[in-house]
């Protein structure tokens, strides 16, 4: 294994520190005025990435030829899979922000930049290889989210969201750390492999502690109950292109690095932490689901929402076999169309004067006075409610007959009876948008990067999407045996 | 039995001109969706007309791999025929029953109407288990936006109501369905028919079955959703709900939970007789003290549905047979009569019974069908009712004598509570003097009510065009259940068979069904 391959394994993360290195001097120079272009800039630079990192899934790359400084990272199929993901969310939420910033004359220069090192972070822990590189990238996107989460200075809400996000966070992170410590601890190395040729004989009590300790960590991360009393706060008080981001790309990298974690360095001993990851994925779905129904503030229900989808994406996970991970990934992508719609969906709700409504009982009749975007949004509620024909359903129904085909029956049967429960709020949004008497509030005109995003997301959540279960069926597949086979 | 695919058409007319009506205004909508359901009727006609009497199992098949984990598969036999039958055949009325009393968001609701038509034959076309699942459960979602939107007073709960309780019976089906795929390694449909399950599971998996079906039935004790959704939907959303739609329980226990589970079937056979049977005397008597009149025959719909899950767990021919034609004679009879509570509720705005009275004078037409509808819903011989109702009593009879006696109950019941309503509606005083003034049929009434007569009519003077297509297949399913049947209480001595008239009889059902 010489440099010159490993440089090459990494070129798209280099490509993103060389691009966010160099946008961040166009703000210097150039300050807020050059914020349009920087946004440009860096939507290409991750459309660049996501083109580089694209071969690598196509061509199913796994094995030793794709890892990179002896064993510390790895550019797999896996990884590259998760990329595409977090670079597309990543883009996504740079298109969408600067029609939400100008109306607060917020667009700063650095938000793009900020959001290129979050996902050049999130890149690296989907990369991982080995402990050190999973926490370097792990902070790396928090540090750059719990500025993104503040980064409208003159609300209160945001500054209090990013002030929430940074101490819980930092807290998590804590934990998370002290556990690699306990593992390094008791099994003598960092890398994945060598943990797991350490473990395959049997789990000694203190890295067992230590797997409880990062699975807390993670859960925090990726707002798993009962670690996830922050979302809802910073999901409201974020501003909505943050918060599109935060429900999108954060989720994939979390989401990948926990497999790769568990799958990986502990997939040996798999009945040691499949018990948590059990009561992790049914307590999500439940409290997410109960938690929602109370709320009137519609990012909170979004909020909520994601904790009940993560429930449901950890369900693979529990199940502890390829199959599971393969669903788990299928999900991920639903899941981001889901919510990137969903988000620009809030994104377009303006009153009259151009402010954002958020506020559920302002939406009576939308469907009235915007019928496109309220059947937009009534799509997207029943998808992420998981009825068929739309594409929601497809995520939830590998994930459960992943679980049937693992012997879980009882856990797939109590997970499809809790999503009824969080068929209910997700009615009611539907009810007040089309049943109620229209209180004719949101008039506002949107943007058209946001109609874009949103007519998208509707086609690839429609029926339509179906006719894509086989090739992203045969991409999550390959994905996952490159995860399968990293060791 | 050409490669042509008529299946896929028939979803697909209806489909386009759903999303077409989203587009356009109301008079356009209205027009686009009666052509669209007309030309599905005319397709449907086709169909049945090259439907091969005696021919292959399943016909019309098609089958395409077009995505991962399920396939597009589609092909009927007779008892799914004569359901799309069913269909297509009732909703160009609904189209009709909601030409001038819906003004708000007509193209919403002719789309909503017209995407109903093309889930419902998708389930009894499907042949893809989870494609059937997917029209299954799908059809929540216009059948929710129908009673939410264009309900009555206290539209939101029934919509809630309706869609919860069906949802959780559903999922429960789902989980089993995965675990039948997993292990019989297929998603075809015929295939898990022939597949034998583990006894000690079937009974799980028919559990699961029985809570989506019993749900969408509905059952007693499960049924309680019905008379609300009814109630608050317009008109044409409750003769969709029980003309076709409840169809869908009965089509999943006769498709899915007897053949695939026979012996479980078997065992909890006491379980359905004791549900119906209390449902029979339970909602008759609830029927019969309503001053709602779609609340009234709401209850009489989960009445009949009684007697078609009775003559399901007959376990045998005349049951089977039966519960088909309650199931066909249903949906034209309660499709007729809520259609002729619409026609009066379009003119006066209410659906108290005390409101009306004395409709013979100056609606004596209306009257008439009125009438015809009535005693076909008692089963009076020579309507459509009659022939399923006996049918149905007499494959029970010959298994638990007991269930017979209790649910023949049900028939006088039913004639109780149903002259009583029409006593109360058309007969007697003019007590109102609105209602009094009321003008007879207009001609747009009559297209809707003079098809639903003639075919209840044929129903009964001729049921054999409608027993012939689907003989061969329940034939088939009563010999896949045989092995399970329950040993009868009645010992019913079979007299000299008729065999030699037979043949002569199936040549004239082939000359009446064309």
């Amino acid at each position: 294994m010489d440099w010159s391959q490993s440089l090459r394994l990494i070129a798209p993360e280099e490509t993103l520190s060389i691009a966010g290195l160099i946008l961040l001097l166009i703000a210097a120079w150039g300050g807020d005025k050059a914020s349009r272009l920087i946004s440009i800039l860096a939507v290409a630079a991750l459309v660049a990435a996501t083109a580089i990192v694209a071969p690598a899934l196509c061509s199913g790359a796994m094995g030793p030829d794709t890892s990179a400084f002896f064993g510390q990272f790895r550019a797999d199929a896996f990884a590259s899979y998760a990329k595409i993901l977090i670079y597309l969310s990543a883009a996504a939420s740079l298109v969408i922000a600067p029609a939400f910033f100008e109306r607060f004359n917020a667009m700063r220069a650095e938000y793009p930049v900020l959001v290129i090192f979050a996902a050049l972070g999130m890149g690296i822990m989907v990369s991982a290889g080995d402990m050190i590189t999973l926490y370097i990238g792990l902070e790396m996107n928090s540090l750059a989210a719990y500025v993104l989460a503040a980064f409208l200075r003159t609300d209160g809400r945001s500054a209090e969201a990013g002030l929430k996000y940074f101490v819980l966070g930092a807290l998590a992170s804590g934990i998370l750390l002290f556990g690699i410590s306990l593992i390094y601890g008791f099994t003598g190395t960092t890398s994945f492999p060598g943990i797991d040729a350490a473990i395959s004989s049997g789990l000694s009590h203190g890295a067992l502690f230590g797997i409880v300790f990062m699975l807390a960590g993670l859960a925090f991360k990726i707002s798993a109950v009962p670690f996830h009393m922050w979302t809802p706060d910073v999901y409201e008080g974020a501003p909505t292109p943050v918060t599109t981001f935060f429900a999108t790309a954060p989720k994939v990298a979390a989401l990948g690095l926990l497999m790769r974690v568990m799958l990986d360095a502990f997939g040996s001993q798999a009945a040691a932490w499949q018990q948590i990851v059990l009561f992790v994925a049914l307590a999500s779905i439940v409290v997410g689901a109960l938690g929602a129904i109370g709320q009137t503030n519609i990012k909170r229900l979004m909020a909520y929402s994601s904790i009940n989808n993560v429930g449901f994406i950890l369900v693979g996970l529990a199940v502890a076999t390829p199959q599971g991970a393969s669903a788990m990934l299928f999900y991920l992508a639903v899941y981001v169309a889901m919510s990137l719609g969903g988000f620009t969906a809030i994104l377009m709700l303006k009153d009259a004067d151009g402010n954002y409504v958020e506020d559920i009982p302002s939406l009576a009749g939308l469907s009235r006075t915007r019928p496109a975007l309220a059947l937009g949004l009534a799509m997207i509620m029943f998808s992420l409610a998981g009825i068929p024909p739309l594409f929601g359903f497809w995520g939830k129904f590998l994930v459960f007959q992943a679980a049937v085909e693992g012997d879980m029956i009882v856990l797939a049967a109590l997970g499809f009876a809790a999503s009824v429960i969080g068929a209910f709020y997700y009615l009611k949004v539907v009810k007040i948008i089309y049943f109620d008497e229209s209180v004719d509030v949101v008039k506002g005109e949107s943007d058209i990067w946001h109609k874009l995003i949103l007519l998208g997301s509707c086609v690839f959540i429609s029926p339509l999407g179906f006719l894509l279960t086989k090739w992203l069926g045969g991409l999550t597949d390959t994905a996952t045996t490159a995860l399968i086979n990293a060791l | 039995m050409s490669g042509f695919p008529i299946l896929s058409l028939m979803l697909l007319v209806p489909l386009a001109a759903a999303l077409a009506c989203l587009f356009l205004d109301a008079r356009s909508a209205r027009m686009l969706a009666l052509v669209a359901t007309l030309v599905n009727l005319a397709l449907g006609v086709v169909l049945w007309l090259s439907f091969d009497i005696g021919g292959a199992q399943w016909q019309f098949t098609e089958r395409v791999e077009l995505f991962s984990g399920f396939s597009w598969a589609l092909g009927i036999d007779g008892i799914a025929l004569l359901l799309i039958e069913l269909s297509v055949f009732l909703m160009p009325i609904c189209i009709g029953a909601s030409w001038n009393s819906i003004e708000k968001r007509v193209g919403e609701y002719m789309a909503a109407f017209l995407l109903v038509e093309t889930l419902m034959i998708g389930v009894f076309a499907a042949q893809d288990i989870f494609l059937f699942y997917m029209f299954f459960e799908a059809g929540l979602i216009p059948m929710y936006l129908i009673i939410g939107i264009w309900g009555g007073a206290d539209r939101i709960y029934a919509s809630y109501k309706f869609f919860l309780y069906t949802l959780l019976g559903s999922v429960l089906m789902l989980v089993a369905m995965l675990w039948m795929v997993h292990t019989a390694g297929t998603t075809d449909v015929p295939t898990l028919m022939a597949y034998d399950f583990d006894p000690k599971v079937q009974t799980w998996l028919w559990l699961a079955f029985f809570a989506s079906f019993a749900v969408k039935m509905p059952m007693w004790p499960v049924h309680t959703w019905l008379p609300a959704a009814h109630v608050q939907a317009p008109t044409a959303g409750s003769v969709i709900l029980a003309g076709v739609l409840l169809k869908m329980g009965g089509y999943g226990f006769i498709r899915f939970s007897l053949p695939m589970f026979p012996e479980a079937s078997a065992y909890f056979a006491p379980l359905i007789w004791g549900l119906s049977m209390a449902a029979v005397v339970i909602t008759s008597l609830i029927a019969l003290v309503q001053h709602d009149m779609k609340k009234l025959i709401a209850y009489s719909s989960v009445a009949h549905m009684a007697i078609v899950t009775i003559g399901l767990f007959a376990f045998n021919v005349q049951g089977l047979e039966g519960s088909m034609m309650v199931m066909l004679s249903h949906g034209l009879v309660s499709g007729a009569l809520f259609l002729c509570v619409g026609i009066i509720y379009d003119r006066l705005h209410t659906r108290e019974i005390d409101r009306y009275g004395g409709l013979a004078i100056n609606m004596p037409r209306y009257g008439l069908f009125f009438l015809l509808f009535t005693m076909a819903s008692i089963g009076l011989p020579g309507t459509s009712g009659f022939v399923g109702e006996f049918l149905s009593l007499g494959g029970i009879y010959q298994v638990s004598t007991w269930a017979a006696l209790i649910c023949t109950t049900g028939i006088i019941l039913g004639a109780a509570y149903m002259l009583y309503l029409y006593r109360r509606v058309v007969f007697g005083e003019q007590k109102n003097a609105d209602a009094a003034a009321m003008p007879d049929l207009d001609a747009r009434e009559y297209l809707m009510v003079v098809p639903l007569a003639l075919a209840v009519l044929w129903m009964g003077i001729y049921p054999e065009s409608f027993i012939a297509p689907m003989r061969a297949d329940i034939a088939a399913l009563e010999a896949r259940i045989a092995r399970a049947a329950p040993a009868g209480d009645s010992k019913v001595v079979v007299g000299a068979a008729t065999s030699k008239e037979q043949p002569a009889h199936e040549a004239a059902a082939h000359e009446g069904a064309h």
